[in-house]
């Protein structure tokens, strides 16, 4: 057989089978659903009387709607609420392999709590009604947003009704310098290849940076990799995938394990595999990164200027700066290490696990939050992370630095409970999506990594986190 | 699902780029456990002048006169013209149910993000891919002259100008023939529910640990 990229691997394990015009139904391993795209189709399934195909593909949490704080007064949104109970209901009435709902202690966004679970494992189709499902990618599994259609018709027959996508590698080559991220070299991908330069593929991240990352900076980085477009991003498995999901509750034991390491093992791009299109991009070159505009291919590095749109030749892409600039009340020729910031957000599905909060505490630690700063949230991606980062004692040390300690959830990601921005607040933001109002109506976005997220915090702008050793 | 034939409508232009699904539905309205009902706060943030929340009265909202689809010229548009990555962003299939509540029927632009693309057609919503220079051409006409319709025609794949130039569109076989017989593709599917079982159980066999 000739070569094969991951991606031509992972699908054709999972086609059922192929129509004339390339449609496939490509069976899936693992549902994962929440609490804001499943109401719809439990009840599509319900008013055609299908039963789920498989209920134990199914893991669910709530995460979009959850309060971060004053959990004892439980959902105080009566639509919120509502939204919430429906799920309970949901799972309580069609089964589900493990649900972790509101004030559980393995709740938590659905992208941080799968892996955390060893829901999702290399090899796996994983779905979700959710567009930052590419993040289970990291592992080696094909992992990809779905509509809530998708969701009933997942939910009814266990299969997707897809067609291959094409085969794209972004290589990232040599080391990454001190105070460069994943999330750093996510921003620097999606500056060089623009927020369609991905649409139609599946993206592979390799190269040596990539190989260097831990599997939560890979999660990371393939979170990102809808924001370039792509609905699916890849690395392939290798030792640190392997013992990342050993002894997890839900991954396999004993010689079922040996089994599946032997497999996992095989999910690699082979030899000489043919990528429809390659980018390389120097690590070594990457300088931490923070977006200007409103999409987060408006992306700078930390010594760089707001952008001028006179020098933009297109004039669709011209018009766009100019309403970015307008939205973002900048001047064009600003250095962004003048720009002040009113509130720093830290958590998302992007930046909320363990090392994320490691790298914030790191530059918080023995600092306090600058006067003019408004709110810092620290807002863990879920139940297990918020103990380990307390086992730590890194809660301390954002309070002790004037951060706010939150339970987990959404939150400040797309403000869907309170916590949410003010109509011309300037938020550094460790989330995805820097578009116009995702944070609250009017609120202005700059992606960062959680080390330069608190950079933000300690200076009341955004600083190089290099040179806050 | 609503089937699609022919459609000869109005147009109404929306001259940006990267129009993201948060922009065609804000998070807020995502509350909602229905299908239905979105229409009135599509775009809500760029329609209405202040802020708006599920259980307001939209009709009493101060509207923003500068936004393209308050434009008495364009009311009643079923065909959207709209520009470079349209639908970028979150999976809400929320997006296509506004539009479509709205009474939108078809999108056109130069290219749309995966999941809004093939979210529109669950839900009858015709997402119709031109090349850049024919979308210009379209905008620059239906901006030019108040009353611009165009026509499309799915069973031949194009989409028919007043003047009669016509242009073709791509559409999977598959789609084509669930939009035009308005079929319900989970039906499809379980038609096929015996090679999935078969499927399945050759999995069980070789990947037990992915069985609870
Ligand atoms: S953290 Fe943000 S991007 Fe991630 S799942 Fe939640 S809302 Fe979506």
């Amino acid at each position: 057989m000739s070569a094969q990229t991951l991606y031509d691997k992972l699908w054709a394990s999972h086609v059922v089978r192929e129509e004339a015009d390339g449609t496939c139904l490509l069976y899936i391993d693992r549902h994962l659903v929440h609490e804001v795209t499943s109401p719809q189709a439990f009840e599509g399934l319900k008013l055609a009387n299908r039963p789920l195909w498989r209920k134990d593909s199914v893991v669910s949490t709530a995460d979009h709607n959850t309060p971060t704080d004053h959990w004892d007064q439980g959902i105080q949104d009566p639509i919120s609420r509502l939204q919430v109970e429906t799920l309970d209901a949901n799972i309580a009435e069609f089964g589900a392999r493990a649900y972790f709902p509101f004030k559980d202690p393995g709740q938590g966004i659905v992208h941080v709590m799968g892996p955390e679970q060893g829901a999702t494992l290399p090899g796996m189709t994983v779905v979700c009604g959710d567009s930052h499902t590419s993040t289970h990618g990291a592992f080696g599994a094909l992992a990809h947003g779905i509509g809530t259609s998708e969701v009933e018709h997942v939910m009814a027959t266990q299969c997707l009704v897809a067609k291959k996508s094409k085969n794209m590698r972004v290589a990232v080559t040599g080391k990454l310098g001190d105070g460069v991220t994943a999330k750093d070299v996510a921003l620097a991908v999606i500056g060089v290849i623009g927020t369609a330069g991905g649409t139609g593929y599946a993206i592979e991240f390799a190269g040596e940076a990539i190989a260097g990352l831990s599997v939560e900076g890979r999660m990371t980085l393939c979170n990102m990799a809808i924001e370039a477009g792509a609905r699916s991003g890849l690395v392939a498995v290798d030792d640190k995938t392997i013992a990342y999901v050993q002894d997890r509750p839900l991954s396999p034991k004993g010689e079922a394990w040996d089994k599946a390491v032997a497999y996992w093992r095989t999910l690699v791009s082979d030899e000489g595999a043919h990528f429809d299109h390659e980018v390389v991009l120097d690590g070594a070159a990457i300088v931490p990164q923070l977006t200007w505009g409103t999409s987060p291919e408006m992306v700078v590095g930390i010594d760089g200027k707001v952008p001028d749109p006179a020098k933009e030749a297109d004039p669709v892409k011209r018009a766009g700066m100019l309403r970015a600039l307008e939205y973002m009340g900048l001047t064009a020729g600003t250095p962004m290490q003048e720009i002040g910031v009113d509130v720093v957000f830290i958590g998302s599905c992007t930046n909320s696990r363990i090392e994320d909060l490691r790298e914030a505490a790191a530059v918080a630690r023995g600092r306090k939050k600058a006067a003019t700063v408004k709110r810092v949230l620290v807002v863990p991606g879920s139940g297990l992370v918020k103990r380990q980062a307390e086992a730590e004692g890194l809660d301390k040390v954002f309070t002790e630095a004037g951060f706010e300690w939150r339970e987990p959830g959404c939150s400040m990601c797309l403000a869907m409970n309170a916590d949410r921005l003010a109509s011309g607040e300037r938020c550094a933001s460790t989330s995805n999506r820097n578009f116009e109002g995702r944070q609250g109506q009017g609120g202005r976005t700059h992606l960062v990594s959680p080390a330069m997220a608190a950079a933000a915090a300690v200076t009341g702008r955004f600083a190089d986190v290099r040179t806050l050793a | 699902m609503k089937a699609f034939t022919t459609l000869d409508a109005l147009v109404c232009p929306l001259d940006r780029a990267n129009v993201d699904t948060d922009a065609i539905i804000p998070k807020q309205f995502l509350k909602s456990i229905k299908r239905s009902g979105f229409g009135p706060n599509l775009f809500d943030e760029w329609r209405y002048l202040d802020h708006g929340e599920p259980g307001m009265d939209n009709a009493a909202r101060p509207q923003n006169p500068d936004f393209v689809l308050n434009f008495p010229r364009y009311r009643g548009a079923e065909i959207l013209l709209a520009r470079e990555n349209f639908g970028c962003g979150s999976s809400r299939e929320h997006a296509p149910w506004a539009l479509d509540d709205y009474g939108f029927r078809a999108v056109i632009a130069p290219s749309f993000a995966d999941i809004f693309f093939s979210n529109s057609y669950k839900n009858g919503l015709l997402p119709i891919v031109l090349p850049a220079e024919v979308v210009d051409r379209l905008f620059a006409e239906c901006e030019a002259k108040e009353g611009y319709r165009l026509t499309v025609d799915l069973p031949a794949q194009q989409v028919v100008t007043p003047d009669g130039t016509a242009f073709g569109f791509e559409i999977t076989e598959h789609r084509k023939r669930c939009l035009l017989g308005g079929l319900d593709e989970i039906g499809l599917t379980l038609l096929h529910a015996a090679d999935i079982r078969a499927f399945e159980e050759k999995r069980r066999a070789d990947q037990p640990w992915l069985f609870a």
